[in-house]
């Protein structure tokens, strides 16, 4: 040792290079530290310390040198000291290789290859679902896109190749499925049973199945396509394809087609390929004529032969028989009205785009905003999953409030939770609020629970989107 | 038409919201879910345009079946001036093109040496004074089939490994590797330097080349697929490689050259790394034979001239994508530290290219400490390089995978798509000319040289 230089030959001690030079490393950047050498004692690392002005002693590649600078005495010794805690930790450093902990895939490509799925469902941002549902009909897989604000280009390409390769791209902005049982987005818990859905629309698909389920009908699967399948763009490219698909599908007895009315010439070719069905099908396009969503869910009752209940509904507490189930659809123009104290407005606020359309048509009249729509969900989860815009709008609300509340799968866990106390506020203030109720019985949110708490709050809740609507605007007088 | 998703238990594959996925796990329904992530920052439209290209699938399915497909063999030794495309007064270097005034430490050292090696000089002063004044061109290797590794200065003197593709006859080159510590592809070119060179240049070269015509060609995808089961991930450890080759050419090393023989087995058996350079030649050749195929967005050359690092695309021809090469992360010789480090060098990442090196490296356990300090590091980043990926090898495997093929075929579209950047081993070459190897590390190249090179596949 000369002056602050340490210099040591440790004879016939070994470690790999790499190990040596992670350890010079570490010594090198203590404080007070100005070179800091651990190597093998190879005619290069030996002259290497020599250059750099060390006196080594004579040594062989076998040998183990160390050779450390420091400007202090203390400095040199703590390094000393660290240099014999990193030896014991090499010395310790037998430890397991433990295989790394399974990385989760960063593409829907790579997990593909570890992963024998049946289908992905894509909810990335709309402008990087491409890539997503690509990697999925490229290899083969049919895909649910949940994403909206997905370019039409984009989808029509997808479609094209799914075409190509046999598999279904459900959507874009596909917000349910059903498929083999497991509910895909937004999705009721049906029992299951004889009817397919093709759905180009996502709550009128929730609607049909939850109002066929509780009349004891279930269903064999629901295939979204998105909601522009049906425009000419795209040409209802998945529409076909799933028509078919469920054609030929052991399980389903009876298909419904819902959905908005397509472009003339997709209309023609969809009409064509119904007719060329094996099974029946029950076709409900939203005002394409007189019908509605509940109209549908009972005409898929009678070509099953089986009987249409009566739709359900918990009528305001302050009028405990005005709703009743069979009453709704009759004028009652001289009814006491705690419903309706004066304002007439009818205030539409949806998280349905399907149910929007229809309450619209339903009342004919007056401002409806789906929350649901694509400008309301960039860069925000939908309403179903997130409800404070709409609910900042229900408490701006006069007049007659209607809205829709769909349970299911991966909607809101407790929705009424966060709407009794708004629907509380504007009652205070007189406005009326009428409650589409969208689900099961078997629903995670418990149908029968969500009635109760919305009624209680003073809300009139239907679980048919179509009576609802007629509820509200009756309270507006618009209808009478 | 039957639609098998209708049939049996779903299983699915979910991206994007947790409450979708968590929905399908209360429902038990098995599920992987991806670790998605955006692309990288202002990707998205090229990558939608790329990923749209009808070509694409088929291109990069052309691309890298090639790649892996190659059968490289060393054919033979011979010196760079009868074998390479090289005009009088030019020489080649590692990585995209460079001009001398922009060229770092190592590769003008380089360079310098070379010109003294050549003779244009007498010594160093007069060899820079010449090379400044532009009298010598300097061109990349990958232009002329060849690689080099660090500075990679290949000049007509120099003997080259000559790697022929018996799968689609592609030919490639790389200079014989000199040792480690003070040799000319870090940078040094003092007289040990050059007394090296010419003594590769007489006795080497000639030696290797009698051998190989005794021995016939040496196999290089059956000996790299046996040195990656031995602990190699063929750029930073080659020492089952190389102790490989050894024992293959060794009888025909005696047999051609009783009298030189020994000095020979000697020089190759003293640097673990003569046989990076055949590997690299190997690389090479089979990332040539994945070129110019149109709509392909695979990498066909990852190179840095100490400078730049380049890429270049199989469906881009011969175009260069750049940005600056990075300093690596690495452990240090003797007394050197980062202050000391040159921007990475070489064409050595075409090891990387081919599905070695850094690819590679769960099958290396004896230098994970490059990339972090234990196997399920190295583990971890072989495993994020099949990310990037298109393909896994048939025959390079990782015994501590389960013989899983290495990740094989890097997609610029996947780098963009999930800002996972290719995982490269590298030595570490002294900035300042002269000073040799300094260390070993690990580097990351430069986003901007594949998102420029995926903007230019949008517009191809």
């Amino acid at each position: 040792m000369t002056g602050t230089d340490l210099v040591e030959v440790r004879a016939g001690v070994y470690h790999d290079s790499v190990s040596l030079m992670r350890l010079s490393r570490a010594l090198g950047d203590r404080p007070g530290v100005e070179v800091a050498m651990v190597a093998m004692a190879t005619a290069l690392n030996v002259g290497l310390a020599r250059d750099a002005g060390f006196a080594v002693p004579q040594a062989g590649p076998s040998d183990l040198l160390v050779a450390v600078r420091a400007d202090t005495a203390s400095a040199l010794r703590e390094a000393a000291a660290e240099l014999d805690r990193q030896f014991a930790a090499l010395a310790m450093a037998g430890r397991s290789a433990a295989t790394a902990a399974e990385r989760a895939p960063r593409t829907t490509r790579a997990a593909t290859r570890t992963f024998e799925a049946t289908l992905a469902l894509v909810s990335v941002p709309g402008e990087h679902a491409f890539a997503e549902a690509l990697d999925a009909v490229e290899a083969g897989l049919s895909v649910m896109i949940f994403s909206d604000n997905v370019p039409v280009e984009q989808e029509v390409l997808l479609k094209e190749r799914a075409g190509e390769r046999g598999v279904l791209v459900m959507g874009p902005d596909c917000g349910t499925a059903v498929v083999g049982g497991a509910g895909l987005g937004f999705a009721n818990v049906l029992r299951p049973g004889p009817v397919g859905l093709v759905a180009a629309s996502g709550t009128g698909a929730q609607q049909i199945t939850c109002l066929l389920d509780h009349a004891g009908t279930g269903v064999s699967h629901v295939l979204g396509v998105g909601g522009r399948d049906l425009s000419a763009q795209v040409g209802g490219r998945s529409t076909l394809a799933a028509l078919d698909a469920l054609d030929a599908d052991p399980a389903t007895e009876l298909i419904v087609l819902v959905g908005k009315p397509p472009a003339p010439e997709v209309a023609a070719r969809v009409r064509a390929a119904v007719a060329g069905l094996a099974t029946p099908v029950v076709t409900a396009m939203l005002g394409d004529g007189p019908g509605d969503l509940t109209t549908a869910a009972e005409r898929a009752l009678a070509a099953l032969g089986r009987p249409v209940p009566d739709w359900p509904s918990w009528p305001n507490p302050d009028r405990p028989n005005r709703d009743r189930p069979d009453a709704e659809d009759r004028p009652d123009t001289d009814r006491p009205d705690t419903d309706r104290p004066g304002a007439v407005g009818l205030c539409g606020l949806y998280a349905g785009g399907t149910l929007c359309e229809e309450a619209r048509l339903v009342a004919g009249t007056d401002t409806f905003t789906d929350f649901g729509a694509d400008e309301y969900t960039l860069g925000r989860a939908h309403p179903m999953i997130d409800p404070t815009v709409r609910l900042a709008a229900l408490r701006q609300a006069s007049g007659v409030v209607l809205l829709d509340v769909v349970l299911g799968h991966a909607a809101e866990p407790d929705p009424a939770a966060a709407l009794v106390p708004a629907v509380e506020e504007v009652r205070a203030r007189g406005t009326a609020v009428v409650v589409a109720l969208v689900g099961t019985a078997a629903d995670p949110q418990d149908l029968h629970r969500q009635a109760e708490a919305l009624r209680s709050a003073g809300a009139s809740v239907f679980l048919s989107n179509a009576a609802a609507a007629r509820h509200a605007a009756r309270l507006t007088g618009s209808d009478s | 038409m039957t639609l098998p998703l209708l049939d049996g238990e779903p299983r699915v594959i979910t991206a994007g919201a947790s409450v979708l996925a968590e929905a399908l796990d209360r429902q038990a329904v098995p599920r992987l879910g991806v670790d998605w992530r955006p692309p990288l920052p202002g990707t998205v439209e090229a990558l939608a345009r790329v990923l749209a290209d009808p070509r694409r699938a088929r291109a990069n399915e052309i691309a890298v079946g090639r790649m892996l497909s190659a059968r490289p063999r060393l054919s033979g030794v011979r010196p760079a001036r009868e074998v390479l495309d090289l005009p009088p007064g030019t020489f080649l270097h590692a990585g995209p093109p460079i001009e001398w005034e922009r060229a770092s430490g190592p590769l003008r050292g380089a360079l310098i040496g070379a010109a003294v090696f050549e003779g244009l000089a007498a010594d160093a002063p007069e060899a820079e004074r010449l090379l400044a004044s532009g009298a010598v061109a300097l061109d990349s290797c990958h232009h002329h089939r060849t690689v080099g590794p660090m500075a990679g200065v290949v000049s007509p003197s120099m003997w080259m490994f000559e790697v022929v593709d018996a799968e689609h006859g592609g030919t490639a080159y790389c200079s014989l590797n000199e040792g480690l510590g003070k040799v000319l592809r870090y940078g040094a070119y003092g007289a040990e330097v050059i007394e090296r060179l010419r003594w590769m240049g007489e006795v080497l070269g000639p030696v290797l080349a009698a051998a190989l015509a005794i021995s016939g060609p040496v196999d290089l995808r059956s000996m790299i697929a046996q040195a990656l089961q031995m602990g190699d991930e063929l750029h930073n450890r080659n020492r089952a490689a190389t102790s490989l080759l050894v024992r293959e050419l060794a009888p025909a090393i005696v047999d051609a050259a009783p009298r030189h023989a020994a000095e020979v087995l000697r020089f190759i058996n003293g640097n673990d790394h003569f046989f990076l350079n055949a590997g690299m030649a190997a690389g090479k050749a089979g990332a040539d034979a994945a070129r110019d195929v149109p709509g392909s967005s695979m990498v066909v050359a990852m190179a840095r001239n100490g400078t730049d690092f380049g890429i270049q695309v199989s469906g881009l021809g011969d175009r260069w994508f750049t940005g600056p090469a990075g300093v690596p992360d690495g452990l240090y010789l003797g007394a050197f530290g980062p202050d000391d480090a040159n921007p990475d060098i070489g064409d050595s990442t075409i090891t990387e290219t081919s599905g070695l090196g850094g690819f590679a490296m769960a099958a290396a356990p004896a230098i994970v400490r490059f990339v972090g300090g234990d196997v399920a590091d190295a583990v971890a980043a072989t495993g994020s390089m099949y990310e990037i990926t298109l393909a896994e090898h048939p025959a390079y495997q990782i015994p501590g995978l389960g013989f899983r093929g290495t990740p094989t075929g890097i997609d610029v579209a996947l780098v963009a798509r999930t800002g996972s950047l290719p995982v490269v081993n590298t030595g570490i070459a002294g900035r300042v000319a002269g000073t040799g190897q300094v260390g070993a590390g690990l580097v990351s190249p430069p986003a901007e040289a594949f998102t420029s090179a995926l903007a230019a596949l949008a517009d191809s």
